[in-house]
C-alpha cells in the first residue's frame, strides 16, 4: 500500500478498463504488486491489452474457444449426469514466470524428485531411513500404496518415478511452496501441451516479444525418456501407452500422447502375457512390448496381483515387470511417496538422501495420526483444509471457512474413524492472476502450478513451465479439472 | 495394426451397411405397398424380415406401420436401424483415434439425428426422409472415409466389413425374393401381371440396381437378366461378384501388410469364392437352382468372416509363437 507523508495509507488509482474492476489483497498478486503497479514481467502483456480494442480480446478468446472445440479438447467431469465430455475451460491470459524464478523452481523439483526416488530405492530395499527412525516405520506400513510386492524388485535404471507432476503454489510472501507430490499417474499435460499451440494463435507477436520458453519438446523428451528404459538389449523398443480407454476422463489425454510420441495407444485387454514377457495383440500376430507408459493405477494394472476384479489390466503384468521383462512407467508402488502424510516428511527425506536443506519448502502440515497434531486440528477445523491422504483430485476434501457445521461434523467423524488418513494445512492464500470474465473485465483468480517433471534415473528434465490451474469460481480455491477449475497457458521468460 | 481396432473397425462398417441396407429395403418395400393392396403384397413383410436375417415369427399378423417400426426405431430389435447405427457408433468410438475427425463427426450426427427422430412424425408424412437420410448418412460416410483416411489395413478392414454384410444381405434378398417369385413362373414374351412386375422393379431397387440395370439391359425386367445382373455382374457395386472381388482385393492387401502364416486359408477361401462367380454363368446357376447358389454363397462368407477372425483378431498364442 502507497503511504502519504502523514503515513496515512493512500487507496491506488484504479486501473483502467479492462483492469477497473480489479483489485488486490493479501494474497499474491501475479500481476500487480500491491499498489497496483504492473510487475515488470507483465508489462509487456499489460501494453498489449491497453491497446488493444475490447473487442478484438473478446474475438481472440472465442477464437481460442473455438480451437480447442474443434480440436475436441475435452474433460469428462465426474458426478455429472451424462458423465459426458466437456470443453475444458481455458483462460486466454498468460501466467508469467520470471527466468530467475524458475531457475530456482527447477533447482528445487529436481532436488526433490530424486530424493524420493532414493526414498522409493531405499524403502523397496534396505529400509535405511526407517531404521534410522527418519520417517516413522507404521506411517510407511499403514500406507495403503505401499506395495509389499515390490520389497526387492529391482527397476530399471533404478528409475521408480519417470513422470512426476508436483503442485507448486506461490504464498502470499511471494515465495513457491510444494502443495503437493504427484508420483502415480499425474495428469494435465496434454492441456499444457494444447493451450501454447492456440497461444500462439492468440498472442504470437507478444509471445516472440517477451521470449517465451519453448515446450513443444516435451512428447521427444518424454519417448526418449521412456524408451531408455527398455530391457537391456532390446533393439528397437517397442514402447506403448496403456490406457483403461474411452470411457476414462483422461482419455483425451492419453489419446494425444500417444499420437504425438507415435507410440501404439493400448487397453488392457489388448496385451497378454506369455512366459513372462508382455505381447499386444496385432493382426499381423503377438508382438513383444517392451516399455510400458502405464495409466493405470497400480490396483487395476493386474488381477492377478492386486485388485481381482480389474477388468482394466493385464493378467501376469507384475510378474513380467518383476523378471525384468518389461519396464513400466511409473513404476509399482510410488504411490507411498505421494502420500500425503509422506509428504509432511519430505523435508527429512531430502536431508536424508542429498545432505542438502530442501530448495522449496513444503507447507506446514499436521498429521492427523498423530495424537497432540490431531487434538489442535479437530480444535480449528474451521480455519483449516482436511485432506485425505491418497486422494487426488481435490475430492475427499474439507475447506474449513468454506464449509458448514454439518460438513465439519462429517470431516470430524471420518477423522476419528481413521486418523491416519487425513493430514490438514493451513487454508493457504493462494496467489491470484487476472483472468477474462464473461463480460469483458479481467479479475483475479487464485492459481496453482504443476510442472512436469521427467526422471530417467539420472537426469532430470523439466519442460519451462507447467499447467497453470485456476479456480474459476470467484472466491474458489479449488482449481482441479475434475470440480470445475481451468487452466492458463504459463510463460516462462528466456531472461 | 492392434487386433481389437481391426476388430472394430470392420463391425462398424457392417452395421452402418446394415443399416442402409435395411433402409432401402424397407422404403422401396413401403412405397410397393402403397400402390398394391395389402392382401396382394403375398407375405411381403415375412419376406423382408428373412431377408433381413431377423425373426420372422408372427409378422405376418403386423400391420405396415408396426412391421417398419419394427424394422427402424425398435430398440430392443437387434437388427433395426436404431440399433444398427448405434453399435455402429459404439464401435467407432472404441477406434476414434484411429478414424478421421471428418469420419466421427458424420457418424456421430446420424446418431444424434436418429435419436432425435419422433415417431409422430411419420404418421403423416411416412418414414421416406427418414430412410433417405440414413442412406445418404451412410453413402457420405463412406465418401468422407475414402478422401480422408489412409488407404492402409485399416481402411481395409472397413472394406471387408462393408462388402461381407452387402453381399450376404444382397444374397438373402435375392434368395427371398426367387423362392416367392420363381423365374419360372414367367414365360417369356407372356408379359408379365402387373403386380409381379412391379415387385421384380422392386427387387432391383432394393439393391440400388434398376437403372444400371436398364443400362445394360434396357427396361425389359427378365429374371434371368435380373439374376445375371445381380450375381454376376463385373462392374456394378451391388453385385455378388463385385462384393467377393473386393473381399479377395482387402484380404490380400491386409495379408501384405501383415503377414503371417496364418492368413493362408482365409485368403483361399476367398479366392475360391471369387473365382467361382467369375467363371460362372447364370444359365448353369438357373438348372441347378438359384437357391442353391446363393445359400452357398451365404456360406463361403460366413467362412471368410471366420477365417478373418482367425487369421487376424481371435487367433489363439499357440498358432502365434510358432509363427
Amino acid at each position: 500500500m502507497q503511504q502519504t507523508l502523514s503515513g496515512a495509507p493512500v487507496t491506488p488509482r484504479p486501473l483502467p478498463p479492462p483492469f477497473h474492476h480489479y483489485s488486490v489483497d493479501a494474497a499474491w498478486d501475479e500481476m500487480f504488486d500491491s499498489s497496483l503497479a504492473v510487475r515488470p514481467h507483465y508489462q509487456a502483456l499489460m501494453a498489449r491489452i491497453e491497446t488493444m480494442p475490447p473487442e478484438e480480446l473478446r474475438r481472440r478468446k472465442q477464437a481460442a474457444d473455438l480451437s480447442f472445440l474443434h480440436q475436441g479438447i475435452t474433460f469428462t467431469v465426474y458426478g455429472r449426469t451424462e458423465g459426458t465430455e466437456r470443453i475444458f475451460p481455458h483462460d486466454l491470459l498468460p501466467r508469467i514466470i520470471t527466468a530467475g524464478e524458475w531457475a530456482r523452481m527447477e533447482k528445487g523439483l529436481a532436488q526433490r524428485i530424486i530424493a524420493l526416488n532414493e526414498f522409493l530405492r531405499d524403502i523397496y530395499h534396505g529400509q535405511r531411513i526407517l531404521r534410522d527412525k527418519v520417517v516413522p516405520r507404521e506411517l510407511l506400513y499403514t500406507c495403503p500404496q505401499f506395495r509389499r510386492e515390490m520389497r526387492g524388485v529391482e527397476v530399471p535404471r533404478n528409475a521408480y518415478v519417470t513422470v512426476a507432476g508436483t503442485d507448486l503454489i506461490r504464498l502470499p510472501s511471494g515465495e513457491f511452496a510444494v502443495l503437493e507430490d504427484n508420483l502415480r499417474v499425474p495428469s494435465g499435460v496434454s492441456y499444457m501441451l494444447t493451450s501454447r499451440q492456440v497461444m500462439k494463435r492468440a498472442f504470437p507477436a507478444l509471445i516472440a516479444e517477451c521470449g517465451v520458453r519453448p515446450i513443444d519438446h516435451y512428447a521427444r523428451t518424454l519417448f526418449e525418456t521412456l524408451q531408455a528404459l527398455a530391457p537391456q538389449g532390446a533393439a528397437d523398443p517397442n514402447v506403448v501407452l496403456l490406457t483403461p480407454g474411452v470411457f476414462n476422463s483422461a482419455y483425451f489425454e492419453h489419446a494425444y500422447l500417444a499420437r504425438q510420441m507415435g507410440i501404439e495407444l493400448v487397453e488392457g485387454r489388448d496385451l497378454l502375457v506369455h512366459d513372462n514377457f508382455v505381447y499386444m495383440r496385432t493382426t499381423a500376430g503377438l508382438r513383444r512390448v517392451d516399455v510400458i507408459y502405464r495409466r493405470i493405477d497400480d490396483d487395476f494394472v493386474d488381477p492377478l496381483a492386486f485388485r481381482r476384479d480389474s477388468i482394466l489390466g493385464v493378467a501376469g503384468l507384475f510378474n513380467a515387470f518383476r523378471a525384468g521383462n518389461v519396464a513400466l512407467a511409473n513404476a509399482i508402488g510410488t504411490g507411498v511417496a505421494d502420500d500425503k502424510a509422506v509428504y509432511a516428511y519430505v523435508p527429512q527425506i531430502i536431508k536424508y538422501y542429498l545432505n542438502e536443506d530442501p530448495i522449496l519448502p513444503n507447507v506446514e502440515t499436521w498429521l492427523l495420526g498423530e495424537d497432540d497434531q490431531r487434538a489442535y486440528v479437530l480444535d480449528h477445523l474451521e480455519e483449516l483444509v482436511v485432506k485425505a491422504v491418497g486422494e487426488s483430485g481435490g475430492y475427499g476434501m474439507l475447506i474449513g471457512p468454506h464449509s458448514t457445521a454439518a460438513e465439519r461434523e462429517e470431516f470430524r467423524r471420518r477423522i476419528l474413524a481413521n486418523p491416519r488418513n487425513y493430514i490438514a494445512q493451513p487454508t493457504l492464500n493462494l496467489s491470484k492472476a487476472p483472468c477474462f470474465m464473461e463480460g469483458g473485465a479481467i479479475e483475479p483468480r487464485h492459481v496453482d502450478l504443476r510442472p512436469y517433471i521427467l526422471f530417467s534415473g539420472d537426469q532430470v528434465r523439466i519442460v519451462p513451465g507447467g499447467l497453470t490451474r485456476v479456480a474459476l469460481r470467484r472466491g474458489s480455491l479449488v482449481v482441479n479439472s475434475s470440480q470445475g477449475g481451468g487452466s492458463k497457458d504459463t510463460w516462462v521468460l528466456s531472461e | 495394426m492392434l487386433s481389437r481396432v481391426a476388430d472394430s473397425l470392420y463391425w462398424m462398417t457392417r452395421y452402418l451397411e446394415r443399416a442402409a441396407n435395411t433402409a432401402t429395403i424397407v422404403g422401396v418395400h413401403f412405397n410397393l405397398e402403397l400402390e398394391q393392396p395389402r392382401d396382394s403384397g403375398r407375405g411381403r413383410w415375412e419376406r423382408i424380415f428373412r431377408a433381413l436375417h431377423q425373426d420372422a415369427a408372427g409378422v405376418d399378423t403386423l400391420s405396415t406401420d408396426a412391421a417398419v417400426h419394427r424394422l427402424c426405431f425398435d430398440q430392443s430389435n437387434r437388427g433395426s436401424i436404431v440399433s444398427s447405427i448405434r453399435m455402429a457408433r459404439d464401435n467407432a468410438r472404441q477406434v476414434r483415434e484411429q478414424i478421421s475427425s471428418e469420419m466421427w463427426e458424420n457418424l456421430n450426427r446420424i446418431y444424434h439425428d436418429v435419436r432425435h427422430v419422433d415417431l409422430s412424425d411419420f404418421a403423416s408424412s411416412g418414414p421416406d426422409d427418414f430412410l433417405n437420410s440414413i442412406k445418404d448418412g451412410a453413402r457420405m460416410f463412406r465418401g468422407v472415409t475414402d478422401s480422408t483416411m489412409n488407404h492402409g489395413e485399416g481402411w481395409q478392414f472397413i472394406a471387408l466389413g462393408q462388402f461381407l454384410e452387402r453381399g450376404v444381405n444382397l444374397a438373402a434378398l435375392v434368395d427371398q425374393h426367387f423362392l416367392h417369385f420363381p423365374a419360372t413362373s414367367v414365360r417369356p414374351g407372356s408379359g408379365f401381371d402387373s403386380s409381379d412386375y412391379l415387385e421384380w422393379i422392386g427387387l432391383l431397387k432394393c439393391a440400388t440396381a434398376f437403372e444400371a440395370y436398364c443400362k445394360v439391359y434396357t427396361a425389359s425386367i427378365v429374371p434371368e437378366r435380373v439374376a445375371e445382373f445381380l450375381l454376376l455382374n463385373e462392374t456394378f457395386p451391388h453385385s455378388l461378384r463385385f462384393a467377393a472381388d473386393r473381399i479377395e482385393t482387402a484380404l490380400k492387401a491386409v495379408s501384405d501388410l501383415s503377414p503371417s502364416r496364418r492368413a493362408n486359408k482365409v485368403l483361399r477361401l476367398a479366392g475360391r469364392l471369387r473365382a467361382s462367380l467369375r467363371f460362372a454363368g447364370i444359365e448353369e446357376i438357373f438348372s441347378e437352382g438359384v437357391h442353391r447358389t446363393l445359400t452357398d454363397f451365404v456360406r463361403q462368407c460366413g467362412d471368410i468372416h471366420s477365417g478373418i477372425y482367425q487369421a487376424f483378431i481371435t487367433y489363439p498364442i499357440e498358432a502365434a509363437l510358432e509363427a
